[in-house]
């Protein structure tokens, strides 16, 4: 294949993975940002948004355009709720110390993989794409729902910035995020809105997941991998930065996807897993962070 | 599936009452004191015999151990049934290896220490076999593998890991690489699961392609644990006469999915192994492109209409319906082409142990040498998928393949391997190892 029509390719493909990357890590950069936590279980949130997802379609048996919104909304709903809960009988006995956080996070994770397990079992099982369209280039043939997904998932992102810059529950976030202490003398809910952005943070993975899951497949142990760039973005970006966040998530999905391309996908984990340990030399904070990693 | 998490609220921490425990420790102490009376009274005629099963219950080879572990069960149900081996019953002991192969190891230890296991059996994955055979060998328990790599008949392993259930991939390739050349075309293209058994695939498919005039022009290795793989597409060279896939892992479906979505209908002719679609319905959302393409299969998962009565009977035992689906669940494909090995392994088990005369763990050399000296498998219950040659040396048995045609939403067998087109010169001779 000539370079022109390959470079395409491997931008298209980089773009589809940064539209699902820069959802999952923006939630777990809101979950640090505002709660100071680094929810080690952000890859299970996304799995099991995808594992609920599948399981609405397959109970629902409609068409696969209905049995897909469904899924797009009572997925997130239902693992937010999963979070909350986890927020309320975990993280608040903690009181959202650091480090015991990071620990029953962990434990969150594995227990949810194996309930996952046990219960939806060890298959990967696939959702049926919503649109059945084909592009077909002169080059090569690309799915029309692989670009749907890049636009839904800016579509979010837009609608994340927007609630968050101008609504009064954004506020209140950003509120929470400068200083939480004085946000509670100014009698701001702080204990509802770390309840709040911790679901919203895992809702925004299983939107990622859903969004993704008729691309790839449901499966158990599909978080780590998503997990794993999270973290990488979320630390290059700066810790608690949204703009941050996307931007390194452009970077890296789009940087793994040509490198994956042209290269092998090995090396594009190296390159990725290098640039944080330059950042974090070069630039502690990252790209646009406020506080030091 | 998910709602039935739901926890149950009422119950007792734990279901042992102060009653319950007193009458335990009682038995307990009881059985102490006379440790002769249950136990031993008939352990010499009717102790079961332990096969250790090594299961990929979890990770990327979960699919296929779900179905080796039916297909286990019904044969030694099977066995049982017809009065066990040697007049005592079969019992199988299955651990979860997660398909990691240092979990691998660690379980085949537990099966001669812990759980005093007679064999070790069952482990599919070539990187679990790998992990786990030297640990076998260094506790001198015999490992019986359904794996298909190249790795016991190389000479890599041991005198105590015999494949005498399932051919290997050097066999399998190279009765494929013929047909291929005179029927699909000279340029191939390969993509494999980059670890040893891809590496086997790459290896010896070359190799016969090149003795067939033909030529690999392009080789793709994909990790297995690999979740998008268009991007692998376009490293397809230019002048492709045939696509030749082979892809394990829970990322399959996508795989071939994402092949349909890249090459629309100008693909070229396809020849791939069933291993990347097994476990998978061909009729998927996606898979349509695949009508006309060709699948290696180790045993047709669709009832052919040549297929034996033994085939049938085997079908039936284990619950798999003629379209290779659970009787179950039509939805719940099988890993027909691949499980039929763990069904002949435990059934040569048997004759092993009946001609070895085995008692008890002593008497693990003896059968490792009644093993090795069988030779014609002739096609029968005991080896639905068909007649087989072992070749007590390389420890590795040769039998018939086939080849599939995607056609109706069915596979239909379009050309069946004699045996001796899978036989290569010998690596190894195993029976010079001490044992």
């Amino acid at each position: 294949m000539d370079f022109g029509p390959y470079f395409l390719l491997a931008t298209l493909e980089g773009a589809v993975g940064a539209a699902v990357l820069a959802l999952t890590a923006l939630g777990l950069s809101l979950v640090f940002g505002v709660m100071r936590i680094v929810n080690v279980a952000h890859g299970a949130f996304f799995m099991l948004g995808a594992i609920i997802a599948w399981w609405v379609a397959d109970t629902l048996g409609a068409g696969p355009m209905l049995s897909f919104l469904a899924a797009l909304i009572i997925s997130p709903l239902a693992v937010g709720a999963v979070a909350v809960l986890a927020e309320r009988l975990i993280l608040r006995r903690l009181n959202y110390n650091p480090e015991s956080t990071i620990v029953a996070t962990i434990g969150l994770l594995y227990v949810i993989e194996q309930v996952a397990l046990m219960t939806y079992g060890p298959d990967a099982r696939p959702v049926v794409a919503p649109i059945d369209f084909r592009v077909q280039l002169p080059w090569f043939g690309y799915s029309g729902y692989k670009l749907l997904v890049i636009a839904a998932s800016i579509v979010v992102m837009l609608a994340v910035w927007w609630g968050l810059t101008r609504t009064r529950i954004g506020l209140m976030m950003r509120a929470t995020q400068f200083d939480s202490e004085t946000a509670r003398a100014f009698a701001i809910p702080v204990d509802r809105v770390y309840g709040g952005v911790f679901a919203f943070g895992a809702m925004l993975a299983a939107i990622g997941a859903v969004l993704v899951v008729p691309i790839q497949q449901a499966h158990y142990l599909m978080g780590n991998d998503p997990l794993l760039l999270s973290f990488i973005v979320v630390i290059i970006g700066g810790l608690g930065s949204l703009r941050g966040t996307v931007l390194a998530a452009v970077i890296i999905g789009l940087s793994d996807g040509i490198i994956s391309v042209f290269f092998s996908p090995t090396l594009a984990k190296i390159i990725a897993t290098l640039v944080v340990a330059m950042i974090l030399v070069i630039r502690p904070k990252g790209l646009f962070g406020t506080q030091s990693a | 599936m998910v709602e039935s998490v739901r926890p149950k609220r009422k119950q007792p921490v734990s279901g042992v009452t102060r009653r319950k425990a007193l009458v335990g420790l009682g038995g307990a102490a009881v059985s102490g004191v006379l440790p002769g009376f249950v136990r031993y009274a008939q352990a010499q005629s009717s102790a079961p015999i332990k096969i250790g099963f090594q299961v990929h219950r979890t990770g990327i080879g979960a699919s296929y151990g779900r179905w080796y572990d039916r297909t286990t069960k019904a044969a030694a149900l099977l066995i049982n049934e017809s009065g066990g081996i040697n007049g005592r019953p079969v019992e199988i002991i299955a651990e979860d290896d997660g398909t990691d192969p240092k979990r691998g190891a660690e379980v085949v230890e537990k099966f001669a220490t812990q759980h005093g296991a007679d064999v070790a059996f069952g482990t599919l994955f070539s990187h679990v076999v790998i992990g786990s055979a030297p640990r076998a060998g260094e506790l001198k328990i015999p490992y019986f593998v359904v794996s298909e790599g190249h790795h016991v008949a190389s000479g890599m392993l041991n005198r105590y890991t015999l494949q005498p259930g399932i051919t290997d991939v050097k066999s399998q390739v190279q009765s494929m690489a013929p047909w291929v050349a005179a029927n699909l075309g000279k340029k191939v293209t390969m993509i494999y699961p980059d670890f040893a058994f891809g590496h086997d695939h790459r290896d010896y498919f070359s190799a016969a392609m090149a003795a067939q005039g033909g030529e690999v022009i392009g080789k793709i290795a994909i990790p297995p644990t690999e979740s998008s793989f268009f991007k692998y597409f376009p490293k397809i060279p230019r002048g492709t006469d045939v696509l030749y896939h082979v892809m394990v892992g829970p990322g399959v479906l996508t795989f071939v999915k994402e092949m349909g979505e890249f090459f629309g209908s100008k693909r070229p002719e396809i020849f791939g192994f069933i291993d990347s679609l097994e476990a998978v319905n061909i009729n998927s959302p996606g898979l349509e492109f695949l009508e006309g393409s060709y699948f290696w299969e180790g045993n047709p998962r669709y009832a052919q209409a040549q297929s034996t009565k033994f085939d049938a009977f085997y079908r039936a035992k284990v619950g798999v319906d003629a379209t290779g689906a659970s009787v179950n669940d039509p939805k719940d494909i099988s890993t027909y082409a691949h499980m039929f090995g763990c069904w002949e392994t435990l059934h040569v088990i048997k004759q092993g142990m009946e001609s070895a005369g085995y008692r008890g763990p002593g008497d693990r050399a003896k059968l490792i040498e009644a093993v090795e000296s069988i030779t014609d498998m002739a096609a029968s219950q005991a080896h639905p998928q068909g007649a087989k040659l072992f070749n007590g040396k390389t420890h590795q048995v040769f039998g018939h393949q086939y080849i599939s045609q995607v056609g109706g939403g069915k596979l239909n067998v379009v050309h069946r391997t004699a045996i001796e087109d899978g036989f290569y010169k010998d690596e190894v001779d195993y029976t010079s190892q001490p044992l």
